[in-house]
């Protein structure tokens, strides 16, 4: 085939383009030739169809995210905001830190292990993007049913592709969570989070300017992995007649990652690069028209210098090529030796492939003749922007109406015992240790907390003790019922688990997990969960930094939960100060924290015990959750709770269990008056938690609470080696223990 | 007085720093070495820490023993320095022949990441005398490929010389032969083993307990006082 120049595109107006093809609408289309004044050269069409696809452009989901910028609180931690790799925090001390989710869905549920490697690798490299060091990794996951025959193939495909990838590149895997629901049964969301911590001097961003200065390509050679990845895979629906996409999924290699992100921070440390972007989602088609776009916007590539690993491929599918591993460096060219001895140094491939010009337009070069020649900001910033219709769904009325509340509830002891053993042993509330032993929580051996803790903490500096902390949820139940709430109980239990661990909220990142925009009704859930969480962030002061968007989370007509996972991100200036969830003290003092009301909807008991989803979810008082934040956070700065709980998914009930197995020790608890004990046991209301005092510390810390107007109410003791609740029943530590460890290695493993 | 223990950094090795830092925090002077240079910078001990050294993609440690760092640490150790291999290390000694067996994936084929109890079986290696013979200890386990093999006149003979330095207890976490989790030389210069004593140096961080400190002490002791 002849190649397609500037040239011959502007000779031939009428030859015919596989623009459908590469999932460009035909509007699309005809906007790209009016863009451009003639039709676009084949390498132009792959560039834009691949950042004009929902993943790259956010075009149906950018009307809404807008709100994320409008509503942000005032909060003197920000750095950097929304639309850069990353948000960046100040930590205080002069560290700043990044972080961010992003969802490698679809590829995952084609290719589990590669799938989830290459997840991780990609958000990895968007935190190392940022100037940062990245220092610790979470996944949030979930799957179809625990006991469908599926599940079985990705589960355990993710689940090593992530410990494969991550493991290899020394990154302590701290939290995340997994969640089992059939609504994910095509669809498994497999979300990966990074933390990056720098100094505040060392924010890099990703931009091209200064001309002369020289584009740099470094790390793996480009192959024909994941060509199309982007937009072939995640912006369109799985249908069972189309052909296998499997070679669409990248294929990871965690060495090389580990070199380039070594050799990209001791690049830093020298202060050599002016602009840097990672490739990810639509390779070199992105990262150049990204890096020229938010620049001065000239750039001029060659493209036959790039470093191959398939000496066949085109220059369309070098454009279009996913393979990982790779960053692309905006360097002045007194450094460019310097930057090159360094990847030398490391073993990382690297070649100057092009130079920032004057101007404002993109030009790439295949053997000197020109193949591309835009402006950069209308591929990259100025894609198509589309104001989806949305409607609520005419099925929500019915979906809350079918309040949980009437559920049959267990009438005595005996049932009561029955039910919290089924409640801890089923796939959602049992031990997921099975699957997160397959990571390493201690590389870098900073690791204060990791999994099943609350959130995962990281000590950042070993001289003062300061900390991360970070917890990711997300509960699909509860924004099905009610999108905005859901969103916000999301927000609310991530930012609960931080205050919970000792570390106070600072910004949160999201990943937002739909089906398709072109359904009113997922639009309506989308519209309402991300109003939800920009209304909630406002609120508790804690602004969004960034996060991904996944949209087409379904598969033929049925979608997935609407899932919005919200990462909340916390700084605790002495991680001595921590709190862990185990009762590990005999004799000190259970303190039930908030209010407790008859809230069923969406709980894990009405779906464990009725299989059971309706009504509304529990109500959202966020103030009351910034207040149980403080006491929480001030308790643990002043030693006056040794563990703390948060109370989510499966109530008091479950998260007692935890923390006694967790500690090794048993609890006596009486069910306070004016409750009764199923709704003491298993009400899912929000704003609570659950705390051990020293008895020297009883007095004080319960003057805080009265005194802050937080409703503490002394439930029990830590004693024995059974959870005991008087006059209603007794589980040996042992009969649970093996309750909640037994199921996931009996299903999985 | 201290001494200065070494700690290479292969491409791909992952708890250099640890390693490093476990060296400081038991009193040493800790100082990188770099898998191209044959210069040991005038190190007393070497620590070949943990990771995925090239990847492991041959073998686990497989290439790394062939890096010119390696053949001074032969040297060297060969003419009695102490060298300690933790994971990754382990499986470059064992490489190298500078310890016996071989290390398989482990027998339910996933990684694997752990507390993990341990038994101190020979105290009186270079790096185990600050244990006490019999000293049950707890340190982080996690690899992949774990499982230690000999064969059986190799295990006999490690058993009757009181080589087998560390054994699992509780639970094997990867089917090694006869519970092994790490192995000395017939000197006790050269120790090897999978869980990682460099994840248990402090209080706060990892398991939270501090019983992997004594390697580090037990090598700083035996150089001050040499």
């Amino acid at each position: 085939m002849s190649l397609d120049t500037v040239k011959h595109a502007s000779e031939t107006p009428d030859s015919e383009q596989p623009w459908k093809e590469l999932g460009l609408k035909e509007d699309e289309y005809a906007r790209i030739r009016e863009i451009l004044g003639r039709r676009p050269t084949g390498a132009e069409l792959a560039m834009y169809s691949v950042m004009w696809s929902e993943h790259c452009s956010y075009k149906s989901s950018k009307v809404h995210l807008k709100q994320f910028g409008e509503k942000t609180p005032e909060n003197d931690a920000m750095l950097v905001g929304i639309g850069e790799n990353a948000g960046v925090v100040d930590v205080g001390q002069g560290y700043a830190v990044t972080f961010k989710v992003e969802s490698h869905n679809h590829p995952s549920y084609i290719e589990p292990y590669q799938g989830a490697a290459t997840g991780v690798g990609g958000i990895v490299r968007d935190i190392l993007a940022m100037g940062a060091r990245p220092v610790a990794v979470v996944d949030p996951l979930r799957f179809g049913a625990a006991d469908h025959p599926d599940t079985k193939r990705v589960l355990p495909g993710v689940v090593a592709g992530i410990g494969g990838y991550g493991n290899c590149l020394g990154l302590p895997n701290i939290g995340g969570e997994v969640v089992f629901d059939s609504c994910y049964q095509g669809n498994p969301l497999v979300n990966a989070g990074c933390i990056g911590v720098m100094k505040h001097e060392d924010i890099h961003l990703a931009k091209a300017s200064g001309p002369g200065n020289k584009v740099i390509l470094y790390g793996a050679r480009t192959g024909g992995d994941g060509i199309g990845g982007v937009s072939v895979l995640a912006s369109e629906t799985f249908d069972d007649t189309k052909p296998t996409k499997r070679p669409a999924v990248q294929v990871g290699d965690p060495f090389q990652e580990k070199l380039l992100i070594e050799c990209t921070l001791e690049i830093f440390k020298e202060k050599l690069v002016a602009g840097i972007q990672d490739l990810g989602g639509a390779g070199l088609s992105c990262a150049t028209s990204e890096l020229a776009s938010a620049g001065s916007g000239g750039m001029r590539v060659d493209l036959e210098r790039v470093h191959l690993r398939d000496a066949t491929l085109s220059p369309e599918e070098i454009l279009m090529s996913e393979s990982q591993e790779r960053m692309c460096a905006i360097v002045e060219p007194q450094h460019v030796d310097r930057f090159l001895e360094i990847c030398e140094k490391w073993d990382v491939i690297a070649v100057v492939i092009g130079e920032v010009t004057e101007g404002e337009r993109l030009e790439i070069f295949w053997h000197g003749e020109q193949i591309v020649d835009v402006p950069p900001r209308s591929v990259a910033h100025e894609g198509p922007t589309y104001h989806r219709p949305f409607a609520r769904p005419d099925w929500q009325d019915a979906l809350q109406a079918d309040d949980a509340g009437k559920l049959p509830r267990p009438q005595d002891g005996a049932e009561l015992k029955d039910q919290v053993l089924r409640l801890v042993s089923s796939p959602n509330q049992a031990s997921k240790s099975w699957i997160t032993d397959q990571y390493d929580r201690f590389v870098q051996g900073n690791t204060v907390l990791a999994q099943p803790e609350d959130a995962g903490m990281v000590r950042i500096d070993e001289e003062t003790n300061l900390g991360v902390a970070m917890a990711t949820d997300g509960n699909g139940r509860y924004a099905k019922l009610d999108p905005y709430t859901g969103a916000q109980l999301a927000l609310a239990e991530a930012y609960r688990n931080v205050a919970a661990s000792g570390a106070k909220p600072l910004a949160i990142s999201d990943c937002l997990n739909f089906g398709s925009p072109e359904d009113p009704a997922v639009m309506w859930q989308f519209a309402e969960a991300t109003r939800g969480l920009a209304d909630g962030c406002l609120q508790l002061g804690t602004p969004v930094t960034g996060g991904n968007v996944s949209l087409y989370n379904q598969t033929g007509e049925v979608a997935i939960h609407p899932t919005p996972v919200v990462a909340v991100l916390g700084v605790i200036d002495d991680v001595n100060r921590r709190t862990p969830i185990a009762f590990a003290e005999e004799g000190q003092l259970l303190y039930l924290l908030g209010d407790t009301k008859e809230e069923f909807g969406g709980s894990a008991w009405s779906e464990v015990i009725h299989q059971h989803l309706g009504g509304m979810p529990p109500a959202v008082d966020l103030d009351r959750e910034k207040l149980l934040g403080e006491i929480l956070i001030s308790a643990s700065r002043d030693g006056m709770i040794d563990a703390a709980h948060d109370l989510s998914d499966g109530g008091l009930v479950q998260a007692v269990v935890e923390s006694c197995l967790r500690g090794g020790n048993g609890a006596r608890l009486v069910v306070p008056e004016g409750l009764d004990a199923f709704t003491f046991l298993f009400s899912e209301s929000a704003g609570r938690a659950v705390v051990a005092v020293p008895r020297s510390e009883e007095l004080r810390f319960t003057d805080m609470c009265g005194a802050r107007g937080l409703p503490a109410t002394r439930i029990g003791v830590v004693d024995g080696d059974a959870v005991d609740v008087q006059g209603e029943f007794a589980l040996s530590l042992e009969e649970l223990r093996t309750a909640h460890e037994a199921t996931i290695p009996g299903l999985l493993a | 007085m201290t001494a200065r223990i070494g700690v290479v950094t292969f491409p791909g090795t992952l708890d250099d720093q640890d390693a490093l830092r476990a060296a400081r925090l038991a009193g040493a002077e800790a100082v990188s070495l770099w898998h191209r240079d044959k210069d040991l910078k005038q190190v007393d001990a070497v620590v070949l820490a943990g990771g995925f050294s090239y990847g492991d993609y041959l073998r686990a440690g497989a290439i790394s023993r062939f890096s010119p760092v390696m053949e001074s640490v032969i040297e060297q150790a060969r003419a009695g320095m102490p060298v300690l291999g933790i994971c990754n290390g382990f499986q470059i000694l064992t490489e190298a022949h500078l310890l016996p067996g071989a290390m398989l994936r482990n027998n339910h084929l996933h990684f694997i990441c752990r507390d993990q109890k341990l038994r101190v079986e020979n105290a009186e290696t270079a790096w185990t005398s600050d244990y006490s013979a019999g000293q049950e200890i707890e340190v982080p386990l996690k690899n992949m490929d774990g499982r230690y093999v000999a064969d059986e006149r190799t295990l006999d003979e490690l058993e009757a010389e009181g080589r087998v330095a560390f054994r699992y207890l509780d639970m094997n976490p990867n089917g090694s032969l006869r519970d092994i989790a790490g192995i000395t030389n017939a000197a006790g210069n050269v120790v090897g083993l999978m869980p990682h004593p460099e994840h248990a140096v402090e209080p706060l961080i990892g398991t939270g307990k501090t019983d992997g400190l004594g390697f580090f002490t037990s090598i700083l002791k035996k150089l001050v006082n040499a």
